[in-house]
């Protein structure tokens, strides 16, 4: 078992024409990700090293039976995409692109939300989800993960979400499902969202969460496990030594007037029963003593 | 009835609470608080995206930027939104013109980013030419905390019976828009927020739905203003609605909104806050880059599309994403170490990019070591290496370089770096090695 994708998820790449979309989506096939479909309305008809092109997504559903979309499109084209993917009939949408304005990600979430409320959206601005051994969907480099393990993590920072996966495979520590959330200001999927899915899926046994200065969400995650959660949660926060009212480039990522600093964060977590790491090394020593003790 | 003034005033005008006061924004926002000037306010809601504080002047790439009083002011003006006849003016002469074209008396206010601009004298009341000319003199050149003041706005000076207040924002947590309204605005605000919490009127506005007319109405009513207010505030707040949305902000806020002794509702600021990444939508956004202030440290940095911010240690950083480079401070600290800045090259940074941080980072005189710490996603390792090979054949470096790579192509990048390893290029295995080493060769704090 895993969460949101595994061994039967169908992906449409938006975007795989282009060079990132390309270089990802043959990527995550090489790893293993059924990768059935790109879109591009000038391209339908061709192809991407096979992978066939179809003019919109609801056509490559309905050619291939794809059930996800990940979406490559430059942040302008990302609302339309995310909407075309949503009419198309996919049920899980990756959105790997940065720079989206914020207006645009509160419309179609909660579009999403009103019209296709089956529809699950992850990002923008994330590095995607990855279920070792079975799917990998964005640009996670999948040979830093881990099959067969039992861990699941949940991040807000991209490249701290590899860090994750990298100490515990560096441990022989296996993953169940890896999810980047993204710092954006109105995230697709919430660390809530994660947590009970993991709470819900037997193959997990402990989840790691990486969060950042900034917000509340890591807040209202702790709470969550406090009351919630009986599996064991190894947490993280970035940006302990960040002065106060620095931003630090995630829109997410900024203390202020009070709340969202770092201490406060680490208190709730620690009072929800967390173990906190210090730095993203001791993440995974942190999470072989709590499997250990069991 | 409070006599006058573009919203603030300088002592002996007015009422107590006014005196030497500045307006919302001069009293405590851009320095305190990363919520408008509402700190307190709502402990449901979220700090706008990218609000910057108080010497953070680093305007980053997909970040916000704060205008200043007067382009809020022109921009609300677009939309339709009543504000006070006035002019922005750079020299005495452009002061003068612009106060005869606004009829007097008129305010004379200071531009800048930074509190306590009314206190500092840096906003006065002026009732003919001869007492523009003496204040926009004295104004124009001052210093104000450190930011030099180089325009001010001079507007009719209007007369005020009562102070409202009106934002619009984002709520993060509750994914949906907050508009915020009290019958209680000025320069209290933030304690009316804290104190009186049900003074402020909020609604959450669904943004797949927009605002509709029934809403204002049953929120301008939940505000309890003086009820010959009511038309005007509805018009005001749906074109302030439209300002926030279609102008692409993340803060769209008026303090004071004022009611006028012949009943007109007014502008009277304007605190905006763009969301940079709705940029390209934005033509009209050029005229803004040429008055963001950031240190000259910052300006390079972004020039050269990085997101950079100045600190005061001795380790230069860079990483890819924002999470990392923070961790990465947060590890140099751990060690012993102090960091020189934040730069995050962001996510698929090529060969160029990469070798324009290093030249950003050693142009900081205070750098001794620096740390490149990058795992790859989006970002090639062996990309990121031909930009430290590029940037040692370009740039004459002044201190060492420790490196770490992992992730995508990490095999191919640390096979670059092989051929060039150095007492200035130290390959290192791990984050924690790699801190360490580069906090030994900076020294300790």
């Amino acid at each position: 078992m895993s969460i949101f994708v595994d061994k039967s998820t169908r992906v449409v790449y938006q975007g795989l024409t282009g060079s990132q979309g390309s270089f990802h989506g043959l990527r995550n096939r090489a790893y293993g990700t059924q990768v059935v479909a790109g879109t591009n309305p000038k391209k339908a008809g061709t192809d991407v090293e096979g992978v066939p092109i179809f003019a919109t997504v609801a056509d490559a559903v309905r050619e291939t039976g794809a059930n996800a979309s990940c979406i490559f499109i430059p942040a302008p084209g990302v609302a339309s995409a995310v909407m075309e993917a949503a009419q198309g009939g996919v049920e899980f949408i990756v959105v790997i692109t940065e720079g989206v304005p914020a207006h645009d990600e509160a419309r179609f979430f909660n579009v999403l939300k009103r019209d296709y409320p089956h529809v699950q959206l992850l990002g923008p601005n994330c590095p995607g989800v990855i279920t070792p051994g079975e799917c990998n969907i964005g640009i996670t480099p999948g040979e830093i993960a881990l099959a067969g393990g039992s861990v699941g993590i949940v991040s807000r920072s991209g490249t701290l979400t590899y860090q994750a996966l990298h100490e515990l495979t560096q441990l022989g520590i296996g993953q169940s499902t890896c999810v980047g959330i993204g710092g954006d200001p109105v995230p697709g999927t919430s660390f809530i969202d994660c947590l009970s899915r993991f709470q819900a899926d037997p193959a997990t046994e402990a989840v790691i969460m990486i969060g950042e200065i900034g917000g509340s969400a890591e807040e209202e995650a702790a709470e969550y496990i406090k009351t919630k959660m009986t599996k064991p949660v190894v947490t993280y926060i970035a940006g302990q030594t960040a002065p106060p009212g620095k931003k630090m480039g995630h829109a997410g990522a900024i203390i202020s007037g009070g709340k969202g600093t770092a201490e406060a964060k680490i208190s709730a977590l620690r009072d929800a029963g967390c173990d906190v790491a210090r730095n993203p090394t001791e993440i995974g020593g942190l999470m072989a003593e709590r499997l250990r003790k069991g | 009835m409070l006599r006058l003034i573009g919203c603030t005033v300088d002592a002996g005008n007015s009422s107590a609470g006014y005196v030497g006061a500045g307006p919302h924004h001069d009293a405590c926002s851009r320095q305190t608080t990363g919520f408008g000037s509402v700190r307190g306010v709502a402990t449901s809601v979220r700090p706008a995206q990218g609000w910057l504080t108080a010497g953070a002047k680093a305007t980053t790439p997909g970040a916000a930027v704060d205008l200043f009083e007067y382009q809020g002011k022109q921009l609300f003006a677009r939309y339709g939104i009543p504000v006070s006849a006035g002019n922005v003016a750079v020299t005495v002469d452009e002061a003068v013109a612009a106060a005869d074209a606004a009829g007097y008396p008129v305010v004379v206010k200071a531009q800048v980013q930074v509190g306590g601009r009314g206190k500092a004298g840096g906003i006065k009341l002026a009732n003919d030419a001869a007492e523009v000319r003496l204040h926009a003199g004295n104004i124009l050149g001052m210093d104000i905390k450190g930011h030099l003041v180089k325009r001010v706005w001079v507007e009719n000076a209007s007369d005020i019976s009562e102070e409202y207040y009106a934002s619009f924002t984002l709520d993060r947590g509750a994914k949906k828009y907050l508009g915020m309204l009290s019958a209680q605005g000025g320069v209290e605000i933030e304690q009316v927020g804290e104190e009186k919490p049900e003074a402020i009127a909020r609604i959450h506005i669904d943004p797949a739905e927009g605002l509709s007319d029934a809403q204002v109405r049953g929120w301008v009513a939940a505000a309890k203003l003086n009820p010959i207010a009511t038309e005007g505030a509805v018009d005001i707040l749906k074109k302030l609605f439209t300002a926030y949305t279609e102008g692409d902000t993340d803060l769209a806020e008026i303090n004071p909104l004022i009611l006028t002794p012949d009943n007109r509702v007014h502008a009277l600021d304007a605190k905006v806050t763009l969301d940079e990444n709705a940029e390209f939508r934005h033509p009209e956004w050029a005229e803004y880059a040429a008055t963001q202030e950031m240190d000259e440290r910052e300006r390079a940095a972004k020039e050269k599309g990085l997101n950079y911010i100045g600190l005061d240690g001795t380790v230069g950083i860079i990483g890819n994403g924002a999470g990392l480079v923070m961790s990465t401070l947060d590890i140099v600290t751990q060690v012993g170490g102090t960091a020189a800045n934040f730069l995050d090259v962001g996510g698929g940074a090529g060969a160029t990019l990469l070798a324009n941080a290093i030249e950003v980072i050693n142009n900081d005189p205070n750098v001794r070591a620096i740390f490149i710490n990058i795992f790859g996603g989006i970002t090639k390792c062996d990309e990121v290496a031909n930009g430290i090979v590029e940037a040692m054949g370009r740039v004459e470096l002044r201190s060492p370089m420790v490196v770490r790579l992992d992730g995508t192509n990490a095999v191919e990048g640390r096979a670059i770096l092989a051929g060039h390893v150095s007492d200035t290029l130290i390959p290192a295995a791990t984050m924690l090695e790699a801190a360490q080493r580069v906090v030994a060769i900076a020294g300790g704090m």
